[in-house]
């Protein structure tokens, strides 16, 4: 019987394989000027444009600022960029003209709103609604949002839209797109603990992260293994917790990296995790960690950061106060996962303090610490995030704290945690189903998109709680090398279920339109792997 | 029941516990490199702790024997890399605290001295059109004695002293800026196996030439010696024929995405310089969509309903212009590439578009063919003769094999399905019980990927363990790591192949059970750094580090 099943098994295996085998995977025919993330409302009309990037002008016709200017720059850049000098070769092209030539598009007028000369940076509010006016009246084709935010948006659609064409031109069919974002936290994790990325790699992450309207950096910048970020008040962190004194970021390098993100609409969300991941901290301040014992006696290894001790709080709120000012970012996130707890449980000094506190477990322990954490946060006037583990293991979190989701294995998956973080009155974030460390054979974007992030069982109220996601990139395996193809096109999956409306497109369709966009971000100099399979972009 | 499933998910949750209670990491990196260990492990190495200080800038090697080209390039080419392998910043951080770092080997009781030469004795005569071939020997002896006089490369051929050299390379180690320590070290080394191998597929997605140069690079540092050229497909045909122009300008994805004449040499002569074989591939009758958008005639035409569809399916085994083509192709091909071997492929080749087509049966009922599977071996069974009456030996995939086509004893069947029944053991059992040579690629998927770092997997995998005599085991020839290129394309094909491939490499060339994974980890954790230095954009092989470059 045993055998009879498992010949059975074997055959339709066979079947299987040779059914993917035999015949000659077509290629994957990508789009021509569709836009990633899908755009919300978007018609086309029966009439298209050419454009010539040497000639094209944007024409600024109400509000104006410094970083509406640069951003301007920067797309006529990108749009000369994507015209091909040489000879098209298109091996099939039996498609019949069928829409009108309407002439040659020579500007498109820049409307924005709202005055922008004293913004800077991006807030978490901030507003990503636009309208994009291709007609067929050309002095008529406008962008329009009411904030600069928008107008980047906008921006990075209109580029979108134009395609090459000969002779050096592009082309653009006549549409109307209104446009604005499902969710308005739409990140991506990158992890520079674990390996060391280079600012020129963050750099191009970021302009990747504009070509598919994600709009939150979180950078978790120390772990246990290292910690790369240069201290003002606390030098020694990096210079002895850094893999090597060369691969840290200084204060300028985070300036930098701020200042970038918020010329392209990114908010820059840090992550100094605690009170577990932090052995890197312990390199240079030893006493801030659990003294672990062994078999009743003291031993080398430390632990988590020790919650007993008033000087791990002083310490705390000197250096929270330092992040706090260095990133201005409206949020925080303090981490608050995978804290171990048998270090402190072999720690007498600990148990002690415990039964002196009326501390029965030692989540009550991790409590008291994130207590005091969340104090100093509050102190400082930003919004903590916290990993799932601070909510599901009980702690009393208020609910103005903000929970990211990111285990799957817990018992009901993560909608199971999502259901309960929101009933409890917590915002949340959703990042289990985009582990972008997670490998499959193939082109294994589908499994990323199709996560729905509305998908667990809760009231209306509930899933309005629902801030938004974020793609998770840990480094462990990943280093300057591999991380952009790793992460591209695999996280723009997770930026259009972020961006647009509920099953606006299906996984096949999309294909196509994924296609278009991994060869649009090649072009522009982003080290995209192949999304799907055989292929080439010209 | 009901009390079962709650045990059943107190244990998962324990389980949960457990792995997170495991989860213990240290500052700095999760393995710590080894320094100046050599990859693949050499068959035999003695080392001591005395060790010497090389000056790049003073160092040379010195050719005591026979000398041509092709060693005067190879020596030159090692001076660059040892020059490269120096860093540009002290090393470690202790030593800079303790304010001595300037040549802080000097107090060392086993500091030897400067070595600034070492002896390149090669015995046979070479020549610089030399290429290698499959019988090339590889084996060298490197000493580097505490006497200071007896520091000497030798080997009988070339392509022992360029592994040779790369085993130099790989013991110098950076110990500070511009400063590189060797320890003493005697090596007896040579290969395991004669065909270790690297498969890259240029038609999934086209390869550009400067990447297949750095892959070339990449597998001279692993000891590869099979450069295998999968240069179309069903996808594309980027190969520019010399007789057949038609064939890439119809062929490839578009006009430019192709290897001409002159790029072809270019890689034969560059692998060569490495000691590198370049076995190409030309795969029918399936698997060749592509030849049919210059030539569909060469192609099954698949019928539906009584009429043609529209599509093609493998080439078409029963019109003599199917074999005047590939005989005249052939032809061109044994003379463009100058391996000894070729690869026909003869893999996968899907039989409903020959049955659907009448001409196609009428043939077979003429000729009393009674399945498709002799249809195929008919088509197998001429191409071998054309290529053999070429003088060249052919490898072809284990279908060629497996369908039961009588195969000539000195056919080399390359074994790549680990699915069929009893796995690729059982292929290979079968395969040298018949007589025939093995090489072996089921366990070195490149494209089957895993989460971590999975270079493990390919390392498990031990080429002789399939059972059979030790007659049957001397005709396993070796294998080849496989990376096809569905979705690999020039960003992610490097950081996809090393330092993956690097594990088949070692299996390949080191003695059976060289190294515990355990150990192998360190010395791969510095290798990948090696040739991160070196310009191969290797991702990381293990867990969290970092490499000084």
């Amino acid at each position: 019987m045993f055998l009879a099943l498992g010949g059975l098994l074997f055959l339709l295996y066979l079947g299987f394989m040779s059914f993917i085998s035999r015949i000659p995977p077509p290629l994957v025919q990508p789009t021509q000027g569709e836009v990633w993330p899908k755009p919300y409302r978007q018609v086309f009309l029966n009439y298209y444009y050419l454009v010539k990037p040497q000639t094209f002008r944007f024409r600024v016709v109400a509000q104006k600022c410094e970083l509406l200017e640069k951003a301007l720059e920067r797309y006529l850049r990108i749009i000369d960029k994507t015209k091909i000098s040489r000879n098209l070769f298109i091996k099939q092209n039996d498609e019949t003209e069928t829409k009108i030539f309407l002439g040659y598009l020579d500007t498109l007028n820049v409307y924005l709103k709202e005055a922008c000369d004293n913004i800077t940076l991006p807030p978490y509010s901030m507003e990503e609604q636009y309208i994009l006016d291709v007609t067929t009246n050309k002095s008529n084709t406008t962008l329009s949002a009411a904030s600069i935010w928008g107008i980047i948006r906008g921006l990075e659609t209109f580029s979108q839209l134009l395609y090459p064409v000969e002779n050096e031109m592009l082309r653009i069919e006549c549409t109307e797109v209104i446009d604005l974002p499902r969710f308005p936290h739409r990140g991506l994790l990158v992890d520079t603990a674990r390996h060391f990325i280079p600012m020129i790699k963050i750099y191009k992450i970021l302009d990747a992260m504009s070509y598919n309207k994600l709009n939150v950096f979180h950078w978790h910048i120390t772990d246990d293994e290292s910690f790369p970020y240069q201290s003002i008040k606390y030098p020694e962190l990096s210079k002895k917790g850094a893999f090597s004194r060369i691969l840290v970021y200084s204060q300028e390098n985070v300036r930098d990296i701020i200042n970038y993100a918020a010329a392209r609409g990114i908010r820059v969300l840090v992550e100094f995790d605690t009170p577990g991941h932090s052995k890197s901290w312990g390199k240079a301040i030893p006493t801030l960690l659990t003294q672990c014992y062994k078999l009743g006696k003291l031993s080398d290894e430390l632990g988590p950061i020790d919650p007993t001790k008033n000087s791990t709080y002083t310490f705390l709120e000197n250096f929270f106060e330092e992040v706090a000012t260095v990133f201005p970012e409206d949020y925080l996130h303090i981490g608050a996962d995978e804290v171990r707890y048998d270090c402190w449980k072999s720690n007498p000094t600990i148990q002690m303090f415990m039964k002196n506190n009326k501390l029965l477990l030692h989540t009550h322990l991790e409590d008291y610490y994130i207590q005091k954490l969340l104090k100093i946060v509050h102190s400082l006037s930003k919004k903590p995030i916290v990993w799932e583990e601070a909510f599901v293991d009980g702690m009393t979190l208020p609910t103005s704290t903000t929970v990211q989701i990111w285990k799957d294995s817990a018992l009901g998956g993560w909608r199971s945690t999502a259901r309960s973080a929101t009933a409890a009155g917590h915002l949340v974030l959703i990042s289990a189903c985009w582990y972008l460390d997670h490998l499959t054979s193939g082109g294994d974007w589908g499994k990323f998109y199709n996560c729905e992030p509305l998908s667990f069982l809760g009231n209306q109220l509930q899933t309005s709680m629902v801030l938004g996601g974020e793609a998770c990139m840990w480094t462990e395996v990943v280093n300057e090398y591999n991380i952009e193809s790793r992460i591209w096109p695999r996280a723009s999956a997770t930026a259009e279920k972020l961006w647009s409306k509920r099953d606006a497109d299906t996984y096949r369709k999309a294909t196509h339109r994924l296609e278009e966009h991994a060869c649009r971000m090649i072009k522009r100099g982003i080290k995209a792997q192949p999304p799907n399979s055989a292929g080439f972009c010209i | 029941m009901y009390v079962l499933r709650n045990i059943l998910l107190l244990l998962t949750f324990l389980g949960v516990i457990a792995q997170i209670a495991c989860y213990i990491v240290e500052p700095g990196p999760t393995v710590r490199a080894t320094k100046g260990a050599v990859w693949p492990k050499p068959q035999r190495q003695i080392s001591s702790d005395s060790f010497y200080i090389v000056r790049p800038q003073a160092f040379e090697f010195r050719v005591v024997a026979e000398n041509c080209d092709l060693l005067q390039n190879s020596l030159q080419r090692y001076l660059d890399i040892i020059n490269g392998s120096t860093v540009s910043q002290p090393i470690s951080k202790n030593l800079v605290q303790k304010r001595h770092y300037y040549k802080p080997w000097r107090a060392d009781k086993n500091f030897m001295g400067y070595l600034d030469t070492l002896d390149v004795l090669l015995t046979d005569p070479c020549k610089d059109i030399d290429l290698p071939t499959h019988e090339m020997k590889e084996q060298y002896i490197l000493n580097i004695t505490s006497e200071g006089t007896g520091t000497v490369l030798s080997a009988s051929t070339i392509w022992g002293i360029l592994r040779g050299l790369e085993t130099f390379s790989q013991l110098l180690h950076a110990t500070d800026e511009k400063a590189l320590q060797i320890n003493c070290t005697t090596i007896f080394d040579f290969p395991r196996f004669s065909h270790r191998g690297l498969l890259i597929d240029t038609s999934r997605h086209f390869i550009p030439m400067i990447k297949l140069f750095k892959t070339i690079d990449a597998m001279a540092y692993n000891k590869l010696n099979v450069f295998h050229w999968h240069i179309t497909d069903d996808q594309s045909f980027p190969y520019q024929s010399l007789k057949y122009p038609e064939l890439s300008e119809m062929g490839a994805y578009t006009s430019w995405y192709i290897y001409t004449p002159s790029d072809v040499q270019k890689i034969i002569r560059y692998a060569a310089a490495r000691g590198i074989r370049v076995v190409v591939e030309f795969d029918t009758p399936g698997h060749t969509r592509s030849w049919g958008e210059a030539f569909p005639d060469l192609l099954t035409p698949c019928y539906a309903n009584g009429v043609p569809n529209g599509q093609y399916g493998p080439m078409d085994p029963t019109k003599e212009s199917t074999y005047s083509f590939l005989q005249k192709f052939f032809e061109e091909v044994v003379k463009v590439f100058s391996d000894q071997y070729l690869h026909l492929g003869a893999d996968e080749v899907g039989y409903e578009c020959w049955e659907s087509n009448p001409d196609i049966k009428e043939y077979m009922e003429q000729h009393g063919l009674t399945s498709y599977r002799q249809l195929e071996d008919l088509f197998v069974q001429k191409l071998l003769d054309i290529v053999h009456n070429l003088k060249a030996k052919t490898i072809i995939w284990e279908e060629a094999f497996t369908n039961g086509l009588q195969l000539r004893n000195d056919t080399v069947v390359q074994v790549w399905k680990d699915w069929s029944i009893g796995g690729w053991k059982w292929t290979t059992y079968r395969a040298t019980r018949a007589g025939l040579q093995v090489l072996l690629s089921a366990c070195w998927y490149l494209d089957h990927l895993s989460n971590g770092g999975d270079w493990q997997k390919y390392y498990d995998c031990e080429p002789t363990d399939f059972g059979g005599s030790e007659q049957q085991k001397e005709l396993m020839k070796g294998g080849e790591a496989c990376m096809w290129a569905e979705v690999v394309n020039e960003n992610n094909i490097e950081s996809r192949v090393w330092p993956r491939a690097s594990a088949t490499a070692e299996k390949l060339w080191s003695a059976k059970d060289a190294e515990t994974k355990q150990e192998a980890a360190k010395r791969l954790e510095e290798h990948t750094c090696r040739m991160n230095k070196r310009g191969i954009q290797a991702q990381p092989p293990n867990s969290a580090g970092y490499c000084i470059l």
